[in-house]
């Protein structure tokens, strides 16, 4: 029975005589609470009407939307709410306040957060029956997501880039980027003009490079720090969104920094000459749509069916600016996908240097803290 | 039931809606709050239930969160003596305005119909390499050279001034108007000049309402984490960006939680030393 006729119901009684005004109250008042306790677990339920998504706002928010979300509910009649988030630590605080099914869909990035989710026990299990479109996704990607979970997928991957350097032409040449590579984040000569994410990961990478490290195994981390240190002195700012990284570099608040590849296509885009350069041993990551444990999975996977099609894939591509997840070898991918920063044209990704998520999250406790000082003068 | 019973129970019927309120929501809240801050993160980022007093021994003993709240004490100082001094002036023209007083608190309160982070980046648009001063200095040839202005301290207290002035005009408004002015004209019947029945008559009883004034600023400036994070630095972080860290980045929330109610607890004294001088009675009229 639906709480509409309950209600109903209810209220005949009453009126007929046969409650009390006082149990009319009480049993109105406890269908309500029931109903309140019952919602966030509703979306378990069979017939699921919405699946919500939480994404990085910006540009990615409007390719899906327009290009993969839109179509969806056209065609399914599913309504897909889309929220956004700063970033994956602040969105997993908020996943880990929520309850069951309050959030399905993450676009995740880096196989560390794949790893730290599943880690807290909110990983789900994917039926790949329901997805046949994962067929057309780089093996490579997917392989390391079934390690991280027996064999089984928690999340589709989705698409890929490379946290590289960009710069603007009109005070740094393309020359000098090739000598300095990540060096330049330490060349004094710039003080203020530079700036940083403020992701402890971020800085780790880059510090592990200027003090001629492997990032996935940094041996003298005391160098390492010294090395974030030096580059918090120089800096303007640590910027905290996509949306900020973009304003900073189009305003000439800054000359240099490190940015997202999608984020600096966008950038040059729009008509400003900031260049973007990926270093030897650059952070490339690959980004997928994770399903939250306690989501509806068959109207999830059947979004991330759609999502994966190769003509919503290759759209959602094109609009965000990273390469998507789809194998070249068995799908074309048009002709803009080639261009675009970070795009590996063997399907192999061989060419980028990806975070190992035990390292990364072996040392996350101990290392965010400490740049959490360090960011602030320690 | 007696009348004498009826009589006794009827204040705490009376104000059962409100401590039902404040216990939902105050109460029970911190009490969560402070159970959590027992608790540790384990490396996984899970918490682990139990008794621990790690993070209070952190939160109290590291040089680092001391810092940053001294820190944030003297910024929140700085913002209090500056809405002081701007407010105050602003506060009497008010107050001393005949016809247009209420189209003034109306414009006082306009900023208010407006986010306050929209607010807060709006700094971005006006003070930017490319913003509207840098751009109008150079277009009047002042400079050669767009000026760095932004991600700084100065910044930051002008970000939260910004903020909290219309607080402080509010309080000192609602003093310097429950002031008889006939008593300035005494003063001035008297032989005094008018800046002397200033400082001698309207200053004296219009400072309960500068004091409570700069409590809300001092308070609110103290706890406020937007305004650094939007105009500050590298170093400008203050205490409520120390509690974001913890709970939203390091998704440790015990210590997050141990941090947030250190902040409580400083401010709280700090209210009770205001109430022990001042009383709260100033406050509560300002905000109303």
């Amino acid at each position: 029975m639906d709480n509409t006729k309950r209600y109903e119901r209810l209220r005949e009684r009453y009126m007929n005589g046969d409650l009390s005004r006082r149990n009319f109250l009480g049993l109105l008042g406890a269908a309500g609470a029931a109903y309140g306790l019952v919602t966030p677990y509703r979306a378990m339920a069979a017939d699921v009407t919405e699946v919500r998504f939480d994404g990085w706002g910006g540009v990615v928010s409007e390719a899906l939307r327009a290009n993969a979300f839109d179509p969806f509910e056209n065609e399914t009649g599913m309504k897909v709410v889309d929220g956004t988030f700063g970033g994956g630590d602040e969105y997993l605080s908020r996943v880990k306040a929520s309850q069951p099914g309050e959030y399905n869909i993450a676009h995740l990035s880096g196989v560390f957060d794949y790893a730290r989710y599943h880690n807290l026990g909110l990983s789900s299990e994917l039926n790949e029956d329901n997805i046949p479109n994962l067929e057309f996704v780089i093996p490579k990607l997917i392989d390391v997501f079934r390690g991280v979970t027996d064999g089984k997928l928690s999340c589709v991957p989705y698409d890929y880039g490379t946290t590289g350097l960009a710069y603007n032409r009109k005070h740094i040449s393309d020359e000098e980027m090739q000598e300095k590579g990540a060096m330049i984040l330490l060349d004094a000569d710039r003080k203020g003009k530079i700036a940083g994410w403020s992701d402890w990961r971020t800085r780790m990478w880059y510090a592990a490079l200027q003090t001629g490290q492997s990032p996935n195994d940094i041996t003298d981390v005391e160098a390492a720090w010294d090395a974030v240190r030096q580059h918090r002195d120089l800096s303007l700012k640590y910027w905290g969104s996509g949306a900020e990284l973009m304003s900073l570099l189009a305003e000439e608040e800054i000359h240099v920094t490190e940015g997202w590849s999608g984020r600096i296509y966008a950038l040059q885009e729009q008509g400003h000459d900031i260049g973007y350069m990926d270093p030897p041993n650059g952070f490339g990551w690959q980004e997928c749509m994770f399903v939250i444990k306690g989501s509806p999975m068959e109207a999830c996977e059947e979004l991330l069916n759609f999502m994966l099609a190769p003509e919503t894939s290759i759209a959602v591509a094109e609009g965000q600016n990273y390469p998507p997840a789809l194998d070249p070898n068995k799908v074309d991918l048009g002709k803009k996908i080639p261009t675009l920063p970070a795009f590996d044209p063997n399907g192999t990704l061989e060419n980028l240097t990806f975070a190992d998520p035990g390292y990364w999250n072996g040392n996350e406790a101990e290392w965010a803290k400490t740049f959490g000082r360090v960011q602030k003068g320690y | 039931m007696s009348v004498e019973a009826r009589e006794k129970r009827q204040p705490w019927i009376l104000l059962s809606p409100a401590l039902t309120a404040i216990t939902l929501l105050l109460f029970i809240p911190l009490l969560f709050i402070l159970v959590y801050s027992f608790w540790l993160r384990t490396a996984t980022g899970a918490d682990e239930v139990g008794f621990y007093l790690d993070n209070w021994r952190e939160a109290l003993t590291d040089a680092f969160y001391r810092d940053i709240l001294l820190h944030t004490l003297r910024i929140a100082a700085i913002t209090t003596l500056l809405c002081a001094v701007m407010g105050y002036p602003a506060a009497y023209f008010i107050a001393r305005s005949k016809g247009n007083k209420p189209v003034l608190l109306l414009l006082l309160m306009l900023p208010f119909w407006i986010s306050y982070i929209i607010r807060t980046m709006s700094w971005i648009n006006i003070l930017g390499v490319s913003g509207a001063l840098n751009t109008f200095l150079l277009w009047i040839g002042i400079i050669n050279e767009p000026m760095q202005m932004l991600y700084n301290e100065a910044t930051v207290i002008l970000g939260l001034v910004h903020f909290l002035l219309p607080f402080m005009v509010l309080n000192v408004f609602v003093s310097l108007d429950g002031i008889d002015e006939t008593l300035e004209d005494a003063a001035n019947s008297l032989g005094a000049t008018r800046w002397q029945s200033f400082l001698q008559v309207t200053l004296p009883l219009s400072l309960p309402g500068l004091a409570a004034g700069g409590l809300l600023c001092f308070v609110l400036g103290a706890g406020t984490y937007i305004t650094p994070l939007v105009l500050g630095g590298t170093s400008d972080a203050m205490f409520a960006n120390l509690v974001f860290e913890a709970i939203i980045t390091q998704l440790n929330w015990p210590l997050g939680s141990a941090l947030s109610l250190m902040l409580l607890a400083v401010l709280g004294v700090l209210v009770m030393i205001y109430n022990r001088y001042l009383g709260m009675a100033q406050l509560m009229k300002g905000l109303g």
